[in-house]
């Protein structure tokens, strides 16, 4: 296999390597899209949902053959605090038409039908192969080794995951620090799509999104999530490594007692569990990016740490699709110009800055910083449902006017009024 | 529900198990120092367990997130760290 030559060897058929190879193919590259998984999407797990925009961008319409389980219509957040609990809920019913704002969908699915684009464009598809060594002329990456095969490239587009050994062993990106990445672990929870709808109030296929804080992580830095699928439920949770190096209980038994929690059991109840999953999620956003291109290749999605939570919305493969179109773009031009030198590359960031990539990471600098606020995982949801809950209750108590019953219910809490006016004004500047 | 032990968990999931290279290997004597083993907490599939007063590891099961890797206060010495060949280990179904 030495002698051939490829324009590019993609890394990973996740979204951003199989936007990556479908946009080369599309513009008549030569590119291989090498997977380790014997199915594209067999070793891919997220939370659940989609953010559109990205792949409407490159694939209008996508949604009318993609594998897609429901658009998402409902969104809310929810304060757990033992039997109390506080919900925001926004309902925006053109989120679910054309263009359709966000989609929750299977990844084993979802993945496997993007890299069949891919090969449909012309890349070529190379399943059960784990990358093991990139090749090095000098500093520059040529190319890589999997077992006994090595393949040769202008450029090898990195997109290999959020543990990324390629950008690694490139020493290009450092090992991660605990509080840097969290882990997120879910299960698929299999229920009739009609008890779904009705369970969730949603009309026809439409979906919901569900974000929980409080209770769910013990405490710890984290939260809930649930997502509506066609048939089944994706609930988990995401907890930040860091706190769980001094966590003593296990991680599996916290997921078993957010789905035994009274505010979650019945909407789950009567469902049966296919399928147990975990990944790392990277968190840190700029803080944690690797070097992004360099001599012969590039660095795209969670490889390079393009993972947005700022509490309310969660993007991940939003910016993964577009990272990887952004790496084919600049393979494209540096190919016209024959410089694939970390130069010739460097166009990449140009291009992440215009697409949003880098523009929305670097607006949102501070919020993994200000996410690290133990007060948002304990003190905060204690105190909003604790004040709810006395607000809608009447037993005969002498009235208290809102602005005291306020000022009390902060004065119980743990925390001071200078903390909270810093810490929303702090959230509503970094949010 | 009813609360799921984690082989339950564990036995919904398909997983073809590579006999001869297990892809995680862990280095038995710098743990028996490691005091706090956040690994047989953290770790979703509670691959690491300790018997017998040492640490034990079972890679059979593993979902490969790489929780481990980050979370031991050795990191990079004590787990040596890699996925399964390829075609082996977890093969998620939904994701």
């Amino acid at each position: 296999m030495a002698e051939e030559k490829f324009t590019a060897i993609v890394v990973g058929a996740g979204p951003a390597g199989s936007t990556a190879a479908y946009v080369l193919a599309k513009g008549g590259h030569d590119v291989v899209l090498v997977e380790r998984g014997t199915a594209p999407g067999s070793k891919n797990m997220y939370g659940g949902r989609m953010y559109s925009h990205a792949l409407s961008r490159i694939m209008p319409g996508f949604w009318e053959e993609a594998p897609v389980e429901r658009p998402i219509a409902q969104e809310s957040i929810t304060f757990l605090n033992g039997g109390q609990s506080v919900s925001i809920n926004c309902r925006n019913m053109s989120w679910a038409a054309d263009p359709y704002h966000s989609f929750t969908l299977l990844r084993a699915e979802f993945d496997a039908w993007l890299a069949s684009k891919a090969e449909e464009a012309g890349a070529l598809l190379a399943c059960g192969i784990r990358v093991d060594e990139l090749l090095m002329d000098g500093g520059k990456v040529i190319g890589i080794r999997a077992g006994e095969d090595e393949m040769l490239a202008d450029v090898v587009v990195a997109a290999d995951g959020v543990n990324s050994l390629l950008a690694q062993k490139a020493g290009w990106a450092k090992m991660f620090a605990p509080n840097q990445v969290a882990t997120g672990v879910k299960q698929i929870i299999e229920l009739p799509a009609e008890t779904i709808s009705q369970r969730f109030q949603l009309e026809g296929n439409n979906g919901a999104a569900l974000l929980f804080v409080g209770d769910c992580s013990n405490g710890m830095q984290g939260g809930g999530f649930l997502y509506t699928n066609k048939s089944s439920i994706s609930l988990g949770l995401v907890i930040n490594v860091g706190e769980l190096q001094r966590c003593q209980v296990k991680l599996c038994d916290i997921m078993e007692d957010f789905k035994s929690n009274p505010h979650i059991a019945p909407l789950i109840e009567g469902g049966e569990v296919a399928e147990y999953s975990a990944h790392l999620v990277p968190e840190a956003g700029l803080a944690m990016t690797p070097q992004l291109y360099g001599d012969g290749m590039l660095v795209a999605g969670d490889a390079a740490g393009f993972v947005l939570n700022l509490g309310y919305t969660v993007r991940g493969m939003d910016f993964a699709i577009a990272s990887g179109e952004a790496a084919a773009r600049t393979v494209i031009e540096a190919k016209a110009r024959n410089d694939f030198s970390r130069r010739g590359l460097s166009r990449y960031v140009d291009l992440l800055n215009q697409s949003f990539v880098l523009r929305d990471l670097e607006a949102y600098r501070k919020a993994p910083e200000f996410l690290e606020n133990e007060r948002m995982f304990k003190a905060y949801p204690k105190l909003v449902t604790e004040l709810a809950s006395k607000l809608f209750t009447v037993d005969g108590a002498p009235p208290v006017h809102l602005m005291k019953m306020v000022l009390d219910r902060i004065k119980q809490s743990s925390i001071s009024l200078i903390q909270l006016a810093r810490d929303g004004w702090k959230g509503a500047r970094n949010l | 529900m009813k609360r799921l032990t984690i082989e339950q968990l564990l036995g919904v999931d398909k997983f073809v198990v590579d006999d001869e290279q297990p892809h995680i290997k862990v280095n038995k004597e710098i743990c028996s120092a490691c005091k706090p083993k956040p690994c047989t907490f953290a770790c979703p599939a509670s691959l690491f367990s300790i018997k017998d007063e040492e640490l034990s590891f079972d890679y059979a099961g593993c979902l490969e997130c790489g929780t481990c890797r980050v979370v031991c206060p050795n990191a990079g010495v004590a787990i040596d760290w890699n996925y399964p060949r390829g075609g082996f280990g977890v093969h998620y179904r939904y994701g």
